[in-house]
């Protein structure tokens, strides 16, 4: 029986948290993720919890003590925005390649400089690479409901890679909706205890961690690697049809909206795409075709599937919310175009890098995302591939 | 406590034979001496910052530890250590966990003075349940003796080198143990490799079966970076110790006691003339870097003796 409440992201992330109960949480503040340890903080104050909980004196080490706590064979979880995410960037290479299943809250936002603090994905972004698996959320449901996939998905015997739960700083995790929770014992029951074949702390069987691997077995471990996030896929899809068995609420890779018959496409993430899905809303109404695909998954990312769901598209518009100064294109644009690279009938696509640093993305600009695709598909002019929109400048603006 | 040293070389050895430290390293044997002050009955986890100690003990597929390892970075011995011991505790109230663990962390001076400083405050700070031993051979050893904050004044490293209008280092060496003893822990300490290794085990042990944080701070020389013939180690380490420049002394909460004091205190340039690292300070004009290291060595002595009164 689930629970209305009405809860920040943060908030809601941190009650997914007091919920699974972890062995050990190693904290170092940042806005806007901050919240999220300090209400956990106050459910170790008040005994709600019984987690190791850690201040530590960086993110750097915040992600070192996770990955020895997670070695050890503990559950371990962090949180951290921004430059806290950069600084510990170095650790979360090291625990994807110990195929530790850490659980890394972020608040995506913006990184220096100039300095900001609120959001885009230009901290995620930046650790694409990592090797952790990437889930986004549009809205605070969303979030508690990553969080609570998370571990099961990470812990999955054939994947066993950590999991960073994505939501938009301040504009998740900090307004208010109203949201459904679930019980304590669901939970609970849902999440399951940690198991872990062979850890640190092992008295019968000890383990070495972290070796020194040369040529003739880096590749190796590599590879293996890169075979254990192919596997997250199905992952991923498992633990989310058991979601839905039990709470009701269904996820996948992505979200189509309004995608049956769509010709003109927009490819966003996270908290945008409810002003796309309103100006999709408000095309439909006029007769055009518009749909919009909300990446929910990006790393592992969902390239073939999305390849499928763009087949009778005409024109995409992939929406960058970071700036990967490639000088071609964002990140998502980078792989959903890779991944479209094959299809039989390939529409045409741009890539729009906005909403840089919590500038607002607006009905007004969704509808003119629409717009220039309208017009690719009537001219058959692509006109520049790489664009920014939502300049202080409009003249600035392709139109 | 008696210690016998036969009966502690037939101690089943911990870290095993087989890795591949230099010939006249100082690593392997603090290794070796360490985990012999762990009881037999004991667990540890060896936490181990990235050095020439990690690439040469744990290189896939085989390992020279015989208890649990984890490697992660350079940085970060201090705070991988705390995650494991945050976990032990965690999993100990869970009742997840069988047997009794050391949790030991492990670097070189780089790993510890410098880049890895932080980390360790921080540890030392929380008051984690761990032992950090430093390895301390004056250089960054793994990448061909850089400087470090702990390479002594006119040692010639590799980014200090002696030439035409160089003396080696200018700075003198931070002073990492006593930054430990400010931070308030219960067990600090300094030792080297000395005869029977009576010194080293009883504060190794100690400080592995202390409460809570202790540091153990051992000199132990590079044959690479010190240039000195491998069989020469063991005098290395006494003339450290005979001339002051390594003084062997604990703090137990708070309170200095020196461990060892030289019935005849020896000139620094005995403990400089083994080692090629100083060769250019024997030079005619070079002569003011040996009374200048002496001057250092003296004042340093003499205000550990004031604190261990």
């Amino acid at each position: 029986m689930s629970i209305r409440d009405r809860l920040s992201g943060n908030e809601a992330i941190a009650t997914a948290m007091r919920q699974i109960n972890p062995d050990v949480f190693a904290m170092f503040p940042i806005t806007p993720s901050t919240e999220i340890p300090q209400y956990f903080a106050q459910y170790v104050a008040d005994g709600r919890v019984d987690t190791e909980f850690v201040c530590v004196e960086s993110e750097h080490s915040s992600m070192s003590a996770c990955v020895g706590a997670e070695a050890a064979g503990a559950r371990a979880i962090t949180a951290t925005s921004s430059a806290g995410l950069a600084f510990m960037s170095e650790m979360l290479f090291v625990a994807a390649s110990a195929r530790l299943p850490i659980v890394l809250a972020v608040a995506c936002r913006a990184l220096t400089g100039p300095i900001n603090i609120n959001h885009d994905y230009s901290d995620s972004m930046a650790v694409r690479d990592s090797g952790f698996i990437q889930i986004y959320a549009e809205n605070n449901q969303e979030a508690y409901d990553n969080y609570l996939q998370a571990h099961r998905i990470g812990e999955t015997a054939d994947v066993r890679l950590p999991v960073m739960i994505c939501e938009d700083g301040f504009i998740t995790s900090h307004a208010l909706e109203n949201i459904e929770l679930e019980t304590d014992q669901d939970v609970k029951d849902f999440v399951g205890e940690y198991t872990p074949e062979n850890y640190l702390l092992k008295a019968e069987n000890p383990l070495a961690v972290g070796p020194y691997g040369v040529s003739g077995y880096y590749m190796e471990a590599r590879v293996a690697q890169a075979e254990a996030m192919k596997n997250a896929k199905r992952a991923i899809l498992d633990v989310a049809a058991d979601f839905e068995k039990k709470f009701g609420r269904k996820y996948g890779f992505f979200e189509e909206y309004k995608m049956e018959d769509a010709e003109l496409v927009m490819i966003l993430m996270g908290s945008s795409a409810g002003t796309g899905k309103a100006a999709v809303d408000e095309l439909r109404e006029q007769g055009i075709k518009a749909g919009l695909i909300k990446v929910r998954v990006f790393r592992p990312f969902p390239g073939e599937e999305l390849a499928e769901a763009l087949k009778n598209a005409k024109a995409v518009a992939v929406m960058d919310k970071s700036e990967g100064f490639s000088a071609c294109g964002g990140p998502l644009f980078a792989d959903t175009a890779g991944a479209c690279i094959n299809m039989e009938n390939r529409p045409k696509m741009i890539d729009i890098v906005y909403g840089l640093g919590g500038r607002d993305f607006t009905m007004d600009q969704a509808k003119r995302v629409y717009a220039r695709l309208a017009k690719i598909v009537e001219t058959g002019e692509v006109g520049p591939v790489y664009t920014h929109m939502g300049q202080r400048d409009k003249r600035k603006e392709v139109q | 406590m008696s210690y016998n040293l036969k009966e502690q070389m037939s101690k089943p050895e911990r870290f095993a034979p087989g890795h591949r430290l230099c010939a006249g390293c100082g690593a392997g044997i603090v290794c070796r001496a360490m985990m012999r002050a762990v009881d037999p009955e004991d667990k540890a986890v060896i936490c181990n910052a990235t050095s020439c100690l990690e690439v040469s003990s744990f290189q896939y597929p085989y390992t020279a530890w015989e208890d649990s390892y984890i490697h992660t970075a350079f940085e970060n011995a201090a705070a991988t250590a705390s995650g494991v011991e945050s976990a032990m505790k965690a999993m100990k109230r869970r009742g997840k966990l069988k047997g009794n663990f050391k949790v030991i962390a492990i670097g070189g001076d780089g790993g510890t003075y410098d880049i890895g400083f932080q980390s360790l405050s921080g540890a030392l700070e929380r008051g984690h349940d761990f032992t950090y031993f430093c390895y301390d051979n004056e250089a960054y050893m793994n990448t061909g003796t850089q400087r470090s904050s702990a390479t002594p004044m006119f040692a010639s490293a590799t980014t200090t080198p002696a030439g035409i209008e160089s003396v080696g280092k200018k700075q003198t060496q931070k002073d990492i143990t006593t930054i430990a003893v400010a931070h308030g822990v219960p067990y600090v300490a300094q030792t080297t490799l000395l005869g029977t290794f009576k010194d080293f085990h009883q504060k190794a042990r100690k400080a592995i079966y202390t409460e809570g944080p202790a540091f153990v701070n051992v000199l132990s020389p590079c044959p690479r970076g010190w240039q000195y013939p491998a069989e020469l180690l063991p005098e290395i380490c006494k003339m450290a110790v005979e001339t002051c420049f390594w003084p062997m002394y604990e703090v137990e909460n708070g309170e200095y006691l020196l461990t060892y004091m030289p019935k005849k205190k020896r000139p620094i340039e005995d403990f400089m003339r083994l080692q090629g690292r100083f060769a250019h300070c024997f030079k005619p004009g070079n002569e003011w870097t040996i009374e200048a290291a002496q001057k250092f060595v003296d004042d340093r002595w003499e205000a550990l003796l004031k604190k261990c009164r």
